[in-house]
């Protein structure tokens, strides 16, 4: 690893200083993705701002129902907070859906925000790789894109956001505050992420010398009946192939209410507008969830490796509908 | 930091894991390099009680904190339960990942008793195969040794639970 200089901010004031000072800073949080990058080389900060002091460690009420999640706030205790569970179950579902209980013990929200993709050819400082080094080329264009994205990808770049928490923050319209020595401002989370485009290595809308500071989720009463359903190689520890998250509101046969967010099939935690502009108004129908689902998906750019997802992702969106309309769950 | 009860003075470069710490500056060479990446779980401990992965961990994070690792499990001679449990139910071959396998349980099983959730079940029920499996698969067990490791956690959560 690169030696690097090491400063622990006790306030927010003193962390975002202390970045805006030095153009070589990062922030660290749990370390469970900055840490592997350095070592793999792929991050070479010359100055780590460690946030884990801050006190940004809790989740708190909101006037009006929502809640503000703080960014330091660990996935495990996001993930087991009753509030989060009652109201928001896709959330808690998704970050348990996530890495492992060490890794979720470690990672803050903050960062989990901000965590890079797995495309092996990013993390592979031998192989081309536009995002790790722009100009350099795309290695998973024509090799081994299994895990590759299909929605919103480019020439440049089809690496896949990673994050489970991510999607379901996307369904639930969250809004991500930040801060920097120019003061706070609040970004969508919808809009947070930026796909390729050909700046593949521009993953977010947060410059440099913002720091991550919250969380906040809007009420969604309709949440409280939320899924987050993910597919994978194996049944455990193992990033997404594709993933859903999803809510439903249905009443006398019709969809009142329906949020929709995918992962594993786009640069960004991927928000189906499409396809919820078609569930809602319409019949709680196997047909018009399948519709919604297509619809979504008609943008597809596929290659050999990944064009299963198609399929995959049309039946996951369907049967998380499915389960949320009926109550049961189906294979 | 504390490590498995004793006051320990370190001075480390920033970019030095806690693990590296632990094994190298301290000779504390339970927590195992498997990885180095945080996917296998060998180098597992706990942090105030909490479990880690101690390769991602960078030492000076973890200032002043209270660390434990399976040399901090037993006490003097008699093992603990979950110790004797991996040898009763043969929870191991090659032992490299036993280390992080067992601070991993300790912790996972006083996770379940404070009501953690699992994407198993998310009303923490009874620790059956399933949930055990879930909740323990940061561990990599390359032997495969994995029916063992089960039982042996089964039998010390049904210890608890009597």
């Amino acid at each position: 690893m690169k030696p690097f200089a090491y400063v622990k901010p006790a306030d927010v004031a003193g962390a975002v200083r202390a970045v805006s000072d030095e153009p070589g800073a990062k922030f660290l949080g749990g370390g469970t993705n900055l840490v592997d990058l350095m070592r793999e080389g792929v991050e070479r900060p010359d100055t780590v701002v460690d946030v884990t002091g801050l006190p940004l460690d809790t989740v708190d009420q909101l006037p009006g129902g929502g809640l503000r999640i703080g960014a330091m706030v660990r996935n495990s205790s996001l993930a087991a907070d009753e509030r989060v569970r009652a109201r928001y179950p896709m959330l808690s579902q998704a970050i348990l859906a996530g890495a492992s209980a060490q890794l979720r013990n470690m990672a803050t929200v903050g960062g989990n925000l901000l965590q890079r993709t797995r495309c092996p050819y990013f993390y592979d400082p031998a192989a081309a790789c536009n995002k790790r080094e722009p100009g350099g080329g795309c290695d998973a264009l024509g090799g081994f894109n299994r895990s590759h994205a299909v929605l919103g990808v480019s020439g440049s770049c089809i690496a896949a956001h990673p994050s489970d928490m991510c999607v379901a923050l996307a369904a639930l319209d969250a809004v991500i505050e930040v801060e920097s020595v120019r003061g706070t401002r609040r970004i969508p989370m919808t809009g947070f992420h930026r796909l390729p485009g050909d700046t593949p290595e521009i993953e977010t809308e947060l410059a440099p010398d913002e720091l991550v500071t919250a969380v906040e989720l809007p009420p969604a009463p309709f949440a409280a009946r939320s899924r987050y359903r993910k597919v994978r190689d194996r049944a455990s520890y193992a990033f997404a192939l594709v993933s859903v998250a999803a809510a439903l509101e249905v009443r006398d046969g019709a969809v009142t209410a329906a949020r929709l967010a995918l992962g594993g099939l786009a640069a960004k935690p991927w928000r189906a507008h499409e396809a919820e502009r078609i569930l809602l108004g319409g019949p709680a129908s196997e047909e018009s969830f399948a519709r919604a689902a297509e619809a979504e998906l008609a943008g597809a750019d596929v290659r050999p490796g990944n064009a299963f997802k198609v399929h995959l992702a049309r039946a996951t969106i369907v049967a998380t509908l499915r389960e949320l309309n009926t109550g049961k769950g189906t294979a | 930091m504390r490590v498995n009860g004793a006051a320990e003075s370190l001075d480390v470069e920033p970019w030095v894991s806690l693990l590296d710490a632990l094994r190298d500056r301290l000779g504390v060479t339970g927590p195992k390099k498997g990885c180095d990446q945080g996917a296998c779980g060998a180098c597992t401990v706990l942090a105030d009680g909490v479990r880690i992965n101690a390769c991602l961990a960078l030492a000076v994070q973890y200032d002043g904190k209270e660390i434990t690792t399976i040399e901090g499990l037993a006490t003097g001679d008699d093992l603990h339960p979950l110790q004797a449990a991996f040898i009763r139910h043969d929870g191991l071959q090659c032992g490299y990942c036993t280390p992080g396998q067992i601070c991993s349980a300790v912790a996972m099983l006083a996770e379940h008793r404070a009501g953690m959730p699992s994407a198993v079940t998310e009303r923490s029920g009874e620790l059956d195969e399933a949930e055990i499996r879930e909740r323990m698969s940061g561990n990599l067990c390359r032997c495969g040794a994995y029916n063992g490791i089960v039982d042996a956690i089964k039998d010390v959560a049904g210890q608890e639970a009597r």
